[in-house]
């Protein structure tokens, strides 16, 4: 019992030295590895899962330039960012709203805030299906009032895949900047409006700028999942519009170039890393700003 | 409260949230009102009718599913939150402990990974040790990123507890074990419970992981549904979700109410 502090955390470091990081060191070599004949791979070193991402091998042997990869990758960071963007500038309101709230109304809020969050993802993403699809909700209802006679379907194309994603991840956006403006001390913006700041500039020379870190770490929650979703692309998406997660995601499946796969997996890896290291930074020079401040 | 005399009031707020909470809550709403239609077509209201929900209940393949989500959700929330207890009573009593940041960066590892690259790194390390029991994989890769989510409430009560407690039960010279049977798990028990909720809801929710080790024998019921929505809409799909959304909020609501609980607990 004396060194309970080794054998405390043993079950917890052998379970992720077994499931995650042995695992991970194994996919960086099967990105570098040879496809197998009937799927999988063989150990062989090639660097062909990362020269696919880039180029195309022709009838003869011959490698072109083939950018469809980079679409793929660039699309999922502008889709992710644009619907971290959209789930900031809803939450914002949202949460300061529920600040102003009694005591009892803002637990209320914020539990019907998270509540839908319990609720199953492919039940939300389902919802959405029903409602944009054809012979959708929203498309029975136009035809109903006599708008439009016959539409395009509004699934299938970014639009909606956007959707799904900013209504998974909201709450994880809504709950950090509630926090940062529950901290916000009222006499800041009492103070700004006695020296006749507009409510316009009291939010954004006070408000706003106390209350980035808050955004910015729901950014952060939002931003990470969004890059690596995969329900929404393949249902709201219809499975053609890909991203990086249903593209991974399909290589391990019916596509079986598990090298590839292996490939994005860890480029998909890579970026998310490169958020959280550039945001670890940037929490860290803030600190050391705030100490040099005092 | 007139806006005039209140600064923090902003104009358009109020209706901008009612919107808001609408838009939340209007998917929901819809998959449980289309769930009463009697029509095959989901969106084409001909009628109130419960039979969707009868052939839901009677649907085998269903059931089955249900059965395996919950055995794999049961299981992998006891080992989950079994090892996140132990990692989070070192990490937060534990005196010395050295490389403490290290060892709760990789208990908390697979919250800072994309799920899609976990499901990949258990697909192919089971490929590679050969495991082939669908169920025993299922379990593993579970515990896996349920374990995170365990952790993290128990931390965070241990941290929010003087451990007063505990000196004064080693000071009545009671050992260790009886310290931690009878003074710490009484106390840091809210803690448990919500970390074990929590696994258990994110094992039973989970899709990505649950469907790329899918094999025969072991379908869970996410990814059943999935094979489901592929197939094409139906009010049937309806029934099975409004039950999933009517089982979720108990949870949630009951998840609440024993936090709160706890939290008054705590206060006194």
């Amino acid at each position: 019992m004396k060194d309970f502090r080794f054998w405390g955390l043993l079950p917890a470091h052998l379970l992720m030295m077994c499931t995650l990081i042995v695992p991970i060191l194994i996919i960086i070599a099967v990105s570098v590895s040879t496809r197998g004949a009937y799927g999988g791979f063989e150990f062989e070193f090639s660097t062909d899962a990362y020269r696919q991402i880039l180029f195309n091998e022709g009838w003869s042997g011959e490698m072109e330039f083939n950018p469809q990869y980079l679409f793929i990758i660039a699309r999922t960071a502008v889709l992710a960012g644009l619907a971290t963007l959209i789930c900031m500038v809803l939450a914002f309101p949202v949460a300061y709203w529920i600040t102003l709230q009694s005591a009892q109304m803002r637990t209320l809020l914020l539990f019907m805030v998270t509540l839908p969050f319990w609720v199953s993802m492919i039940v939300r993403v389902y919802a959405w299906l029903i409602i944009l699809g054809n012979d959708g909700v929203i498309e029975s209802a136009l035809r109903a009032t006599g708008l439009v006679e016959d539409m395009d379907t509004l699934l299938f194309n970014n639009g909606a895949m956007l959707v799904g994603m900013v209504y998974s991840y909201i709450p994880l956006m809504i709950l950090p900047v509630y926090a940062s403006i529950e901290k916000l001390d009222r006499a800041l913006i009492e103070a700004s409006h006695d020296l006749y700041g507009s409510r316009m500039t009291t939010l954004r020379r006070v408000i706003l700028p106390l209350c980035w870190p808050g955004l910015g770490a729901g950014a952060i929650l939002v931003f990470v999942p969004c890059l690596g979703t995969v329900l929404e692309p393949i249902l709201l998406g219809g499975g053609k519009i890909m991203m990086m997660g249903n593209l991974i995601q399909m290589q391990f499946g019916g596509a079986r170039n598990w090298p590839f796969g292996a490939a994005i997996a860890i480029t998909l890896m890579c970026l998310v890393m490169g958020v959280l290291i550039v945001n670890g930074l940037r929490a860290m020079r803030q600190a050391q700003l705030k100490a040099e401040s005092i | 409260m007139a806006f005039k005399h209140n600064v923090r009031q902003y104009r358009g707020l109020g209706p901008f949230t009612v919107v808001f909470f609408a838009w939340l809550y209007l998917p929901i709403a819809v998959v449980i009102f289309y769930s009463f239609n009697e029509n095959r077509l989901v969106s084409v209201w001909s009628g109130f009718s419960l039979k969707w929900y009868a052939e839901a209940l009677s649907n085998r393949n269903l059931m089955n599913a249900v059965q395996t989500s919950l055995s794999v959700a049961a299981i992998a929330t006891i080992c989950a939150t079994g090892i996140a207890l132990m990692a989070a009573l070192v990490l937060v009593r534990g005196r010395n402990v050295k490389y403490r940041r290290v060892s709760e960066t990789i208990v908390n590892l697979p919250l800072l990974l994309p799920e899609i690259v976990l499901s990949v790194a258990v697909l192919i390390l089971f490929s590679q040790v050969g495991l082939a029991n669908g169920f025993l994989k299922l379990v593993i890769g579970h515990t896996t990123f349920c374990t995170p989510f365990a952790f993290l409430p128990i931390r965070a009560r241990l941290q929010g507890m003087d451990s007063d407690f505990e000196d004064a039960s080693a000071d009545l010279y009671a050992n260790r074990w009886t310290t931690f049977r009878r003074v710490t798990l009484p106390l840091i028990a809210p803690g448990v419970f919500a970390g074990a909720m929590l696994a258990f809801v994110i094992s039973m929710d989970d899709f990505i992981t649950s469907n790329m080790l899918n094999s025969g024998g072991s379908t869970t019921l996410p990814v059943y549904i999935f094979g489901l929505i592929r197939q094409g809409t139906t009010p049937e799909l309806n029934a099975i979700s409004t039950l999933i959304i009517l089982v979720s909020l108990i949870v949630a609501a009951l998840a609440l109410f024993i936090q709160a609980r706890g939290a008054t607990t705590n206060t006194h």
